[in-house]
């Protein structure tokens, strides 16, 4: 297995020979099953995203009441909490790699900061949210305000559901109650959690710092 | 399905217990310790095995089917004579919206899914898809979204903006009552559904061959459905944000949608063609599958061009990502985008004509044996052929201008879905039936069910293009005398024979039935290699076992099956008999595997779809049946991750002899 | 797959170590710093594309070293780029047919 890389999906036939010899691969491919669910459950989120971001493109200009995102947005605030969030992102990579290196205090540690960085960034979320509520952007104002709030709602949900799964993933794997394995478990909610950080970035470009 | 089979080791098969007896003291054990007693219903309540999910699809898509069909017959029946008085304006836009919507994604899809689920991994020699447990949340979400789809019909009147919704009209102002939330919520669950789906059985595909069962040595069928589940997972996303925003806007508010607002009424059509062009293909791709396994097997003859069929139906699939807008030819998209379109379009008849070729080439020179499978196979080359010839006609968009919203769309999508899809899917009811239940329809009454289903097809949709290009609209629910123009291309003569011809397809339908309902009562076995097939579902025992096969097969050739039946004879360079296909799977019995692990049955999937059902409904209900419906889906999402993925000795994995086991975490 | 324990040190032996991590880290803490600038210095017509250059780098490398792609098997990365890809294509589609890209 030195290259899976190379180990391409035709080479079943190797297969063929390790199971006959009764040891080998349980796959095709030799690839994790739980691995290429995660990457094609990825591809599918990159479409709805797009349809997301794409909506918001549409609208971003089309305000009849209420502010246009050139008044409110505070570009220094989200600039920090999306520093938070790509921060966050190390943090995972190192957990990740530390179960790799099957060392279960330093994984759970670097789970628990991943964790405390994504509830940051979430805090400054709702704090952006009410401040700019207050300025008068509600979800129903405009086109602008509907796109807005549905397009970093659905991405603070996603955070909210990765930092839900960061947490229980540290109780169940301190209860050592894991079933399946541990890194490969790390691993998963690691890619999920670069996704959203993956978005973010192309949301704090397109969004905040393109101006419309 | 003998349902007690799953308490015995998996590796001694009922007919070699007699052989085998010693069943080791554990291994008797864990069969007591399974946390699932599986008998009686719970034996179908939490059960993960493939092909008791594959019938549960089956039995309620063809509940929906008939759902759907006595939809149908109403419009029919309003539309048959003038100034009709069945049914009022707005039941009848709740008919045909929930008709279309049935027929789609509660009966074409599940029915595939049924297929998929079933055949799929007996024909890649596989014990179970990837992801056992996922894939029964899959079919427990599909339930939910169908329910709850229904439901609206007691609960206010249901859906009535057409299948595909256009918005604004679908927003709160236009369609007040909450039959589009419900719309939205069953879409939106049997949407999810559908992906989690999709993804296991691609990860089962790439993951789960047996040893060389190459790429390019799978079953066309699987091949199909491997497409169709590319198509599922880019595009059901598309549809996801769309049903979002349109919820959003229903339930709390927003604008998207509201054209005072400044709002583009095209968004919503974008982004449900983006979805809804791969759908088609979807919807028709099992049915090129299907028949690509019934026509070799029926004409004795390889598929002609395997690789051809196999690659024009994967750029079906990725050039059917970029035709979308031609449903759009008469929303003003503009001249550059039409014609962009228009070619694209064009462009997808070339593979389409591919394989109709290939079809016709694999019969050519064949000793056909017109079974009822092959009827509906044949069938569906001539009826879908005709459908894609009026779609040619839609391609070109300035006849599409004249054609948009009549019945000559209606004429044309039937031919392709009831002529195309539907006689697929019958055709292999008539083909799997023996593989699937051990006994073989009728098939005197299978020609009876064939014919009247050819006659009242072509009876009800042919009509329908004479009435579109004279200029009845489509979703009309009623026509006047007055109007009904003069002499042969009259509205009267031909809706009347539109009407006729849709009960004479019911009866067709209603012939199945019986047919399936005789052959239940039928005590004979059907043979184990009934029609001399050529795939490796058919080398296992009818039905298989639990688990499949006793041995995982070893691959050599495309159409395996056949060729370890089949030698060729150098002398004549014909094929020669070398074996029967009753004493291979007899062989195989012999050979069994000493221990098999199966996944243990899991509550978890059941009550999880439970749960996204109460937090859907909240949409509509209010927030606190929103936070219950949470609890659920949490509880049971760490039910389900903390589950020990191995009840006793039970766990799914491929046969290996060293002892290692795979466990089913944390998707699985 | 049985050699889960396998493909991880083998991941690791052409992936990277923590180190290597910190320093893809910096890198995009860099490119973040430079896109924020923008907003208080003017770049002119360079404004726009710098800024979609520095989006693209920031996701690729992201997705190339802390997601692994680049390390793992291409079976991966087809899964994930089709999708992608097509999410580019329809939605870039999408919008030119509302004149978006049309100032
Ligand atoms: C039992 C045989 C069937 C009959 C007699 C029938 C009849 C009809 C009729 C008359 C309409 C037009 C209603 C109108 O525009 O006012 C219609 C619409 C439709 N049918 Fe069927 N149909 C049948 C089977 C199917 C099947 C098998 C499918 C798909 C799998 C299907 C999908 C649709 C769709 C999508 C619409 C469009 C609904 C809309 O306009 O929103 N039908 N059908
Ligand atoms: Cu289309």
């Amino acid at each position: 297995m030195a290259d899976i890389a190379t180990h391409d999906i035709d080479h079943a036939t190797d297969n063929a020979t390790d199971h006959a010899t009764g040891h080998g691969h349980h796959s095709s491919t030799g690839l994790s099953n739980n691995k290429l669910a995660m990457w094609l459950f990825l591809g599918s989120e990159c479409l709805l995203f797009g349809g997301l971001i794409s909506t918001y493109m549409l609208y971003r200009g089309r305000v009849q009441n209420g502010p246009h995102p050139s008044q409110i947005y505070d570009i220094p605030f989200t600039s920090v909490s999306s520093f938070v969030l790509l921060m966050s992102s190390l943090t995972m990579v190192l957990a990740v790699s530390s179960a790799q290196r099957k060392d279960d205090t330093k994984t759970n540690l670097w789970l628990l900061i991943t964790a405390l960085l994504g509830a940051t960034f979430i805090g400054g979320q709702v704090y952006e949210f009410t401040a700019f509520y207050r300025e008068g952007l509600g979800f129903t104002t405009s086109l602008f305000g509907s796109s807005f709030y549905s397009l970093t709602g659905f991405h603070g949900v996603h955070v909210s559901i990765g930092v839900i799964m960061l947490l229980s993933l540290m109780g169940i794997i301190k209860k050592g109650k894991i079933t399946g394995d541990k890194a490969e478990v790390v691993e998963l909610i690691g890619l999920y959690w670069h996704f959203v950080d993956i978005v973010w970035i192309i949301i704090f470009t397109l969004v905040y710092l393109i101006p419309s | 399905m003998s349902t007690n089979e799953l308490t015995l080791t998996p590796s001694q098969s009922p007919s070699l217990v007699n052989n085998k007896l010693s069943l080791s003291p554990s291994q008797a054990l864990g069969a007591v310790r399974r946390p699932v007693n599986t008998n009686g219903w719970r034996a179908w309540l939490f059960t993960v095995d493939h092909k008791k999910i594959g019938i549960m699809y089956g039995v309620v898509a063809f509940t929906f089917f008939i759902v759907g069909g006595v939809e149908a017959l109403l419009i029919r029946l309003q539309l048959a004579l003038p100034d009709g008085r069945i049914l009022s304006a707005d039941k009848y836009n709740q008919m045909f919206t929930m008709h279309g919507t049935t027929m789609i994604f509660l009966f074409a899809m599940p029915t595939a899914a049924a297929f998929a689920n079933y055949f799929l991994p007996l024909q890649i020699g596989a014990r179970d898809v990837a992801f056992p447990r996922l894939n029964a949340l899959s079919f427990w979400l599909f339930i939910a979204g169908g329910l709850i789809l229904n439901a609206s019909w007691f609960l206010g009147g249901a859906a009535d903006g057409g299948w595909f919704m256009y918005a604004p009209n679908s927003g709160p102002v236009f369609s007040p009552s909450n039959g589009v939330d419900f719309w939205i919520l069953g879409l939106q669950i049997a949407g999810i559904a559908s992906l989690i789906g999709s993804i296991n059985l691609i990860v089962t595909v790439l993951n789960m061959r047996a040893p060389g069962m190459t790429l390019m040595k799978m079953p066309v069928f699987t091949w199909m459905i491997l497409v169709v589940q590319f198509l599922l997972v880019f595009s059901l996303p598309v549809i996801t944000v769309a049903l979002v925003l349109l919820m959003f806007q229903r339930s709390y508010g927003a604008t998207f949608f509201d054209v005072s607002q400044g709002a583009d009424p095209l968004l919503w059509q974008h982004l449900f063609w983006i979805f809804g062009h791969p759908e088609v293909y979807v919807l028709i791709l099992p049915g090129f599958g299907i028949i690509s396994e019934v026509l070799p097997t029926f004409s004795r003859k390889p598929l002609f061009g395997y690789p051809f069929v196999v690659f024009s139906g994967a750029s079906i699939g990725l050039v059917g990502f970029g035709v979308w807008a031609h449903h759009m030819f008469a929303s003003g998209l503009g001249p550059v985008s039409v014609a962009v379109f228009s070619m694209a379009t064009m462009a997808i008849a070339i593979p389409t004509g591919v394989k109709i070729f290939n079809w016709i080439l694999t019969m050519w020179g064949g000793k056909i044996w017109y079974s009822a499978a092959m009827k509906f196979a044949i069938g569906l080359v001539v009826l879908f052929t005709i459908g894609g010839l009026s779609g040619v006609t839609h391609a070109v968009a300035p006849s599409d201008t004249q054609q948009t919203d009549t019945y000559y769309i209606v004429a044309h999508f039937h031919y392709v879905l009831f002529g195309g899809m539907v006689f697929g899917l019958f055709s292999g009811f008539y083909y799997w039936w023996p593989k699937v239940f051990g006994k073989l329809l009728n098939e005197k009454l299978g020609s009876w069910n064939f014919w009247l289903m050819v006659i009242g097809m072509n009876l009800t949709f042919g009509p329908m293009h004479i009435l579109g290009l004279q200029g009845q609209p489509r979703r009309m629910y009623i026509w006047t005398e007055a109007r009904a123009g003069e002499g042969f291309f009259n509205f009267g003569f031909w809706n009347l024979v539109s009407s006729i011809g849709s009960f004479v397809l019911a009866v067709g339908v209603l012939f199945f039935i019986i047919n399936v309902i005789k052959t239940s009562r039928n005590p004979e076995r059907a043979p184990l290699d009934p029609w001399d097939a050529r795939t490796l579902e058919w080398l296992t025992t009818s039905p298989p076992k639990v688990h499949n096969f006793d041995r995982v097969p070893v691959v050599h050739h495309l159409d395996e099956f056949f060729h370890r039946k089949y030698e060729e004879d150098e002398a004549n360079h014909s094929m020669k008999s070398i074996a029967i296909g009753e004493d291979l799977i007899r062989a195989e019995e012999d050979a069994a595997d000493a221990d098999i692990h199966l996944p243990g049955p899991s509550y978890w999937p059941l009550l999880l779809a439970i749960g996204v059902a109460v937090l859907g409904l909240g949409v509509v209900y209010g927030t606190p049946i929103m936070v219950v419906g949470a609890l659920v889906v949490l509880f049971a999402s760490f039910g389900w991750v903390l589950e020990p993925s191995v009840p006793e000795a039970i766990d799914f994995d491929s046969p290996s002899h060293d002892g290692h086991t795979k466990e089913i975490a944390p998707l699985g | 797959m049985t050699t889960v324990t396998e493909t991880h040190e083998d991941a690791h032996e052409h992936g990277m170590s923590d180190a290597g991590y910190v320093k893809i880290a910096i890198i995009l803490a860099l490119i973040t710093g430079l896109e924020v600038s923008t907003y208080y210095v003017d770049f002119g017509p360079l404004f726009m594309p710098s800024l979609i250059i520095m989006m693209v780098v920031k996701f690729v490398m992201v997705v190339s070293y802390f997601m692994h792609l680049k390390f793992d098997s291409k079976i991966f990365s087809f899964l994930f780029y089709v999708g992608l890809g097509l999410a580019l294509f329809v939605y870039i589609t999408a919008l030119a047919t509302f004149k978006f890209f049309i100032a």
